[in-house]
C-alpha cells in the first residue's frame, strides 16, 4: 500500500485534514458509552489490515507534515528533546527497534541493511540515506534517540528502570497534551503522574507500574488515552500555553464541529534489550468532531461520554469551558439508539 | 517556631519528615533562617551529632548564627546567600566519605537546592534528612521562560524574568528544586484572579 502524504500544517493556518480513509481508521478510544480511568493495557498485537494497529509503528498520511512540525518546534525550543547522560544506550536500543520494525513493516518506505555494526538506513519519505556505526554516536548527526525520533511520528519517552520504579530520563516531546519534559525529566512514575486527578486514589498508578516493571522483551503493550484540542495543534505544550491558550476561547456553535478535535494518544510500551529501559511512544491522532460524527456509532457514543464525564476530568483535560457547546453539537448526532461494543465502526 | 505542618498534596510535592540524629558520624548541615532552630533541637536531642559536623548557615534576615556556633559544630560557616554557600557546599559534598549524613533545615528553596546538589554529587537519598521551618515561600520555575523566581508567597505571582502572571502549582521537580508556575490568564488575557497568600 502506498501512502499519499498530506501537505498540511499543525499551526498558523491549520491546513491539517484527514482523508475519509484516515477517519475510518481513527483510533476512537471509547469502547462503551462512558469513561473513567482504568489500567486499560492490552498486548500490542497486530490488528486488522488498514487499522492503526496493523503495524508496530503506524505510519500514515500525516507523517511528513508531522516531522516538519517537530522540526519547527525544536528550532524554537531545543529543550523539548533531552536525554540524561546515562540514557544513550537506551537511545540506541530504541533506534534499532524503530528501524527494524519500519523496514520490515514498510519495505517500500524504509530499508535497513546491517553488516555487523555498519548500518545503512534509508528513509524514502523524508529523503534520508544514512550510513553509520551502531553504538557510535559520532557517526550520526545527533544522538540516537533524537535521530530516530525526528523520523518517527508521536512523542517518545525513554524510561530507566531502577529502585523498583520507572524514571523519565529521556524524551522527544513536541506534541504533548500539556506537560513539560524539561520540568518532568528525572521524575519517577508517581511524580510525573502526580497532577492527574482521581487516578492515584483509585490505585491505577500502583497497578500500572507493577505491570510495567515486568514488561518483557518482544511483548509490547498498548493503551489509548484521549483529550480535547481546539484546532489541529500538535504543540499544545505548557511552554507555549500563553500562545495557544487564547484559541480555546474562539469556538462558536458554528465552528465547533470543524475546530474542536478529539485528540487520541496511542501509547505503546516496549522493553529494550541492552539498557533494560522501557520505550514509551505516545502517538497522537487528531479528528475533528464533524469527521467523528460521520461514523454514527462514534457520534452517539462521544456525545454520551462527554455529557456524563465527571467535571474534574473535564477540567483536567482542559475542555470544561467548551463542554456545553461540544455536548450541544454532538447531541444532534445522538438519536438514543444503542451502540455496539468495541471501538471500531459498525460494518 | 515548630516544624511546619503542610496540607496533604500530590505525590510530586516533597515532604519533610524532620531531623533525627544519626549520632557522631561525619555530617554536613545546611540551614537557612529559622532552620537554625531545627538544628538546635537536633543538637539538644543528641549533642554528639555536632562532634563531626560541618555546619553552613544562611541567616536570610534572621539572627541565629551565634546560637548555632554555640552548639560547637566541628566546622561552622555563615554565608550571606545560597549562591555564596554553593562552592563550599559542593566542595564538602565532593570530599564527603561513605556514611556522611546531610541535614537540611529551613525553607523549601534551601532544602530543595541542597537536596538537588547532594543527589547530583552522588549522596544516597537515605543519607539525606530534611525539616521545614520558617517561611513557606516557594521557589517557582516559570514553565514559559524557564526563569526561577525565589521566595514566592502569593498565588498568582509575577514572573521576575518574563513578567507573565503565573499560578502556583503543587507539581514539583526535584532536579530543578522548584515548583511549576503556569500563565494564569493564558486563555483570557487580563482575566487574573484575586491574589491570595500561599498556605502551607
Amino acid at each position: 500500500m502506498t501512502i499519499r502524504f498530506n501537505d498540511e500544517t499543525f499551526r498558523d493556518d491549520y491546513t491539517f485534514h484527514n482523508s475519509p480513509e484516515a477517519v475510518r481508521r481513527f483510533p476512537f478510544p471509547f469502547d462503551h458509552d462512558s469513561y473513567m480511568y482504568s489500567v486499560n493495557i492490552e498486548p500490542h498485537r497486530r490488528g486488522q489490515a488498514g487499522s492503526v494497529f496493523q503495524h508496530r509503528f503506524d505510519v500514515d498520511e500525516h507523517y511528513i507534515a508531522e516531522m516538519r512540525d517537530r522540526e519547527i518546534t525544536l528550532k524554537d525550543d531545543p529543550l523539548r528533546c533531552q536525554s540524561l547522560p546515562h540514557m544513550e544506550l537506551a537511545g540506541w536500543d530504541f533506534l534499532e527497534l524503530v528501524m527494524t520494525c519500519k523496514a520490515e513493516d514498510y519495505p517500500d518506505l524504509f530499508s535497513l541493511t546491517r553488516d555487523g555494526d555498519r548500518w545503512h538506513w534509508i528513509n524514502r519519505p523524508l529523503g534520508i540515506d544514512q550510513r553509520f556505526t551502531f553504538l557510535d554516536a559520532t557517526t550520526l548527526p545527533c544522538g540516537p534517540m533524537e535521530y530516530i525520533t525526528r523520523q518517527t511520528q508521536g512523542d517518545h519517552a525513554l524510561l530507566d528502570q531502577r529502585e523498583g520504579n520507572l524514571w523519565m530520563d529521556a524524551g522527544m516531546i513536541t506534541s504533548q497534551a500539556d506537560w513539560s519534559l524539561d520540568f518532568d525529566i528525572g521524575m519517577n512514575f508517581f511524580e510525573w503522574h502526580a497532577p492527574v486527578p482521581k487516578a492515584a486514589e483509585m490505585g491505577v498508578f500502583q497497578r500500572a507500574l507493577k505491570f510495567l516493571l515486568n514488561l518483557q522483551q518482544g511483548a509490547p503493550v498498548r493503551r489509548l488515552n484521549w483529550t480535547m484540542t481546539v484546532n489541529p495543534r500538535l504543540d499544545t505544550s505548557p511552554e507555549n500555553y500563553h500562545k495557544w491558550g487564547p484559541e480555546k476561547r474562539t469556538l462558536t456553535p458554528e465552528t465547533v464541529g470543524a475546530k474542536q478535535y478529539l485528540r487520541v494518544e496511542l501509547q505503546t510500551l516496549w522493553r529494550l534489550p541492552r539498557s533494560n529501559a522501557v520505550a514509551f511512544p505516545i502517538r497522537c491522532y487528531l479528528c475533528a468532531l464533524e469527521d467523528i460524527v460521520t461514523v454514527p456509532k462514534w457520534g452517539r457514543r462521544l456525545h454520551r461520554v462527554l455529557r456524563d464525564l465527571p467535571e474534574e476530568l473535564a477540567t483536567y483535560k482542559g475542555f470544561s469551558v467548551n463542554r456545553p457547546m461540544i455536548v450541544d453539537y454532538l447531541s444532534k448526532f445522538d438519536d438514543g439508539a444503542p451502540t455496539s461494543p468495541g471501538i471500531f465502526p459498525d460494518p | 517556631m515548630p516544624p511546619t505542618a503542610f496540607t496533604p498534596s500530590i505525590p510530586s510535592r516533597p515532604v519533610y519528615p524532620g531531623l533525627v540524629s544519626r549520632g557522631a558520624t561525619p555530617a554536613l548541615m545546611l540551614a537557612d533562617a529559622e532552620g537554625a532552630l531545627a538544628l538546635a533541637d537536633l543538637a539538644a536531642s543528641d549533642p554528639a551529632v555536632m562532634d563531626r559536623a560541618h555546619l553552613i548557615y544562611i541567616p536570610a534576615g534572621s539572627d541565629h548564627g551565634a546560637r548555632l556556633q554555640a552548639l560547637r559544630p566541628a566546622q561552622f560557616h555563615q554565608a550571606p546567600s545560597f549562591a555564596t554557600a554553593l562552592p563550599r557546599l559542593r566542595k564538602a559534598l565532593a570530599d564527603a566519605h561513605m556514611g556522611t549524613v546531610l541535614y537540611l533545615a529551613g525553607t523549601e528553596g534551601l532544602i530543595g537546592q541542597g537536596l538537588a546538589e547532594a543527589l547530583a554529587a552522588g549522596l544516597p537519598a537515605d543519607a539525606i534528612q530534611s525539616e521545614h521551618r520558617g517561611s513557606i515561600a516557594r521557589r517557582m520555575q516559570c514553565v514559559h521562560c524557564k526563569g526561577v523566581t525565589e521566595d514566592v508567597t502569593t498565588d498568582p505571582f509575577t514572573c521576575s524574568h518574563c513578567g507573565l502572571t503565573l499560578f502556583v502549582r503543587d507539581h514539583y521537580s526535584r532536579r530543578l528544586a522548584a515548583f511549576q508556575g503556569v500563565c494564569v490568564d493564558a486563555e483570557a488575557p487580563g482575566d487574573i484572579p484575586e491574589t491570595q497568600e500561599i498556605r502551607p
